[in-house]
This record gives structure tokens, sequence and C-alpha cells, in this order.
């Protein structure tokens, strides 16, 4: 497996850039406009990218890759090579080689493990239909506005996950008493020594708990490189900063893991629905974890057009974030009345669920359509949009405006 | 004239995707064990640069070799103190090796940077 990190001589010359400016990538294929309060709302759509279709690029380097919205309307699947990409660093291994490759576990263990794709694909098989979704999803949409990753609703993704149940790793290698989290690590490592490589952490009680799992393949086959082959960690109802790609390091731990990606990075305010005012302060953080219920009006977009006088079918995709979904309710009178939509085939409580509406004709004029779902632990979206310094776990209520004439 | 990168990639690329596309592997319906296909790849460099400008080359210099520029061209209007706080996390956590005059450059180009579009 070759790491292609940048010598460090390059990195103090800082490449010895400065003369290619180019307003637009030679490779753009085109760009799309995003319905971010404010600006910068331009973005290019890309196709470079190794096994991606069309992307939205926010970043190259590392890749930051959004899903296009028009995908989700699409299937309550999204396709690996439309699957959104988020990486922290930029040494990410370009080769990885499926025979060279080993899982180590190690730590507070009786026996350490270095296990092969061979001797993981022997182990019994275990699959899982499951919302990946960043910490930050929606970030764009936050107001007023925060520093990030500036994405929309993009960058979220369902598939069918394949793979072996953590659990059954953890007890080939045998977990010692006085173990309390499980750490993991991937291939990809920071560009500058001495920076933070990217680690997260679960409870140990989490990480047995039978659905955590390592997928070596999503939707049927094997993982996209950009996806974290040959190996990631899958943790369904949880939020995507857990699911480390390209997996190559379980360390059990006897202490509670208080490196910065836990300790300092991806926290949430420890309030109800890690909502707080802008400017407020003194409350405490935790570190992000269970994801919350969002509904998604997939086949119109905001301001679309509808004639007076004709029924108009709404339909989309909502997910009840850790756990199942109990219902998706529809409202075009702004919230005041809902009526409850018609719920699609049940591919298990963290996957995406299609939903569908049929609304009575509209009068002319400018009408709010809502979606709201609630989850079956009963935790229903809040109609007020959440808001962060981070920007995360955003799950307000959606609404789309309807032009109707 | 100075050759664009990403026109070599995008060759390599094509190969890379074309490598792949012939040698799928399925999971879920197979009876035996999943066989894996090594997978070899050429990621894509950006020669999006920071507009000209007081303290452009200041950034650069010192951001692209971590991360290219679109994310940092794409934030919303953000105060200095903001760009403070994001610069020094670069500087004090993500340990960019950034002169202490640099820094200071950065913050004030990034302060005064109109939003692209």
């Amino acid at each position: 497996m070759s790491h292609p990190a940048i010598p460090r001589r390059a990195l103090l010359a800082g490449l010895g850039l400065g003369s290619l400016a180019a307003a637009v990538p030679a490779w753009a294929a085109g760009s799309v406009k995003l319905p971010l309060p404010g600006g910068p709302d331009l973005r290019d759509l890309t196709t470079v990218f190794p096994g991606k279709g069309p992307m939205i690029l926010q970043r190259t380097r590392p890749p930051l890759l959004e899903t296009p919205f028009e995908v989700f309307d699409q299937g309550v699947f999204t396709p690996n090579d439309r699957f959104y990409v988020r990486w922290h660093w930029a040494s990410i291994p370009t080769e990885v080689d499926a025979n060279a490759y080993r899982l180590k576990v190690r730590g507070h263990v009786d026996r350490e493990l270095a296990l092969s794709l061979d001797e993981l694909a022997r182990l019994p098989r275990f699959e899982i239909a499951a919302v990946n979704q960043c910490s930050g999803n929606s970030r764009s949409l936050f107001e007023p506005r925060v520093p990030g990753a500036q994405w929309a609703n993009g960058s979220m993704g369902n598939a069918r996950w394949t793979g072996v149940r953590l659990k059954d790793v953890l007890d080939r290698a045998g977990v010692k008493a006085g173990a309390v989290q499980v750490r993991f690590s991937g291939l990809d490592e920071p560009v500058v020594d001495d920076a933070p490589d990217f680690k997260k952490s679960l409870d140990l009680d989490h990480a047995r708990n039978g659905e955590v799992m390592l997928a070596y393949a999503m939707n049927g086959e094997q993982l996209p490189l950009l996806n974290g082959f040959p190996l990631r960690l899958v943790v369904p109802g949880w939020y995507s900063t857990y699911w480390v790609k390209m997996l190559s390091d379980i360390e059990v731990l006897d202490k509670p893991d208080d490196q910065y990606w836990m300790k300092t990075a991806y926290r949430i305010p420890d309030v109800p629905g890690a909502t707080i005012k802008p400017g407020q302060t003194g409350y405490k953080t935790m570190p992000i974890n269970r994801m919350v219920p969002r509904a998604f009006v997939t086949n119109l977009r905001d301001g679309a057009q509808a004639m007076a006088g004709s029924p108009v079918a709404v339909r989309g995709i909502a997910f009840g974030g850790d756990s199942g979904l109990k219902t998706v309710e529809i409202s075009t009178d702004g919230g005041g009345t809902w009526s409850p939509a018609k719920l699609g085939a049940d591919e298990g409580p963290y996957s995406f669920r299609r939903f569908e509406g049929d609304l009575p004709a509209f009068a002319a004029g400018t009408h709010a359509i809502k979606v709201r779902c609630t989850n079956t632990n009963g935790r229903a979206q809040p109609m007020d949009r959440v808001w962060n310094g981070a920007g995360f776990m955003q799950n307000g209520v959606e609404t789309v405006s309807l032009h109707v004439a | 004239m100075v050759t664009s990168p990403t026109a070599v990639s995008r060759t390599a690329l094509l190969l890379a995707a074309l490598a792949l596309a012939s040698a799928p592997t399925f999971a879920a319906e197979a009876a035996e064990p999943m066989r894996f296909t090594s997978q070899q790849v050429e990621l894509p460099t950006s020669d999006r640069f920071f507009p000209e400008g007081p303290g452009a080359e200041a950034a650069n210099n010192n951001c692209l070799a971590c991360h290219s520029a679109g994310m940092v061209l794409t934030q919303p209007k953000l105060s200095k103190a903001q760009w403070t706080e994001t610069v020094n996390k670069m500087v004090h956590v993500y340990k960019a090796p950034i002169d202490e005059a640099d820094v200071k450059a950065i913050v004030d180009y990034l302060a005064a940077m109109k939003p692209q579009p």
C-alpha cells in the first residue's frame, strides 16, 4: 500500500504554486446552484473522481463531494457512484492491495489479530440497510451561517452494507475485563506529521451490540476507494464521523478515548435537539452521537410550479435516525394541520424510506408544503431549524414553496 | 504555457475506471465468500488559487499544501474573529507550519475576501 505523503520539503515550499490560476477547472462538467442563503452558492459538477459519476465539488483535496439532490428521488438506495465523499486528511492511499491488506485488532485483548480480507469474508456474513449522514449535512442552510464545509442536503446516502459484525471480530481477539471503549483508525494520514490522525471511538457495549459492523461491500459491490475500500466501519443510526473509512486498526481501550477527534472535535451542545441561540454560552458539550429523524420532498424543488385546480403529487424520502419511521405527515397550511403520507417498502429501521402523498388542488398563489416525520421512539422533527456553531445535526422540518398559477 | 496536471490525471483516471469496470465483484447474492479486487486510482488535483489581493501569496503558499482552495472560497462571509479562530486551529491543532507574519496576512486576506459567486 502506498501512502503518497507530500514530502516535507514540498510542504514548506508551498508546492511552488502560483502560475496556474484558472477560474473554472478544465474538468468541470457544468455547475449547480445550491439553495443556500446569502451565497456563495455556485459549485462545479465534477466527473473526474474515481468510481464517481457527476458530483457537486465542495473541495478537491482532500475530497468533499456532495450528492446532487435529484439522486434521492430515484430510489431509497444511493448508487455507489453517486454516494457522497468526505475526507479529513489529504494523505489518502491511492493504491490498496487486497491481498496485502490487514486489519489489526489490538490493545486490551487476549490475542492480537491481523486479519486479511479473505479471513474476514469467511466470518459469518451480516447485512444491514443504513443511512450514512455527515454530522454537518445541511450546514450551508444554517442561519446565521457558520463556517465549515458548506454542504446543502446531499452529504447523506443510504446503502445496503455487507460484511461482518464487529462483535464477531472482537470475540476472536477476546476482549479483556476492564475494557471500556474501542477505537478505530484508517489508512488515511495527516499531511503534516504531528497533526492528529483521524480516530474515533465507541463505547464497548455499543461496539458489541451486534449491529455495528465492518462493511466490505455496499449495495452488493466492493466499496469505491473514496468511500473507504476495502473496509469501513458501519454504525447504524449514528452520524458518519464514526464510520471510519479504509479501516485498518481497531484498538480496545481500558480508558475512555481522550484524543482530539473525540474530546475536542465533533462535539454538540448537550441540550435537547443540540440547538442553541446564536451567541449563547455556558452549555456543556458532548460527542455527537445518534442521528435524528429527517424527511425531504424529492420530486418538487423549492419554488416549483403547479397548475391551479390540479392535484399535486408529493414524493420524498425519510428516515428515523436511530430508529425506524412511524409516520411522515404533510402540511399545506404552514404546519396548522397535517395529513399522513403513504409509506413505501420498509428496508429496516436505519434505511431511507419512501413516502408519497396526493395533495388536493390548490388555488392560485404561493403555498408552503411542509413534511415532518416521527420515529418509532416517538421523536418528531422540530418545526424550528436547529442552530449550533458547528453546523451539526440539522433536522428541522423542511419546507418547499409551490407557485400555483 | 504550463501543462495542466489535470490533463494527465484524466487519462490515468479513465484507465483506472475502465480497469475497475471490467472486474465487478458482487457480495450480497453470492453464496461464496466475497472476492476483492485491488484498487489503484489517481485523485485529481486542483488548479484553483486564492484570487489576487493583499495576502493572497501567503494564502497560496501556506494553505494549499494541505487542502485545495475550494472549501475556503465557498465559505459565507465570516468575521475577522471567525477567520482568526480557523487559521489558529490550522496552526495549533492541525500543525500547519505557518510563520507568524503569514498568519496575520492570511487572516487579513480571508476577512477581506468577498465571497466568490
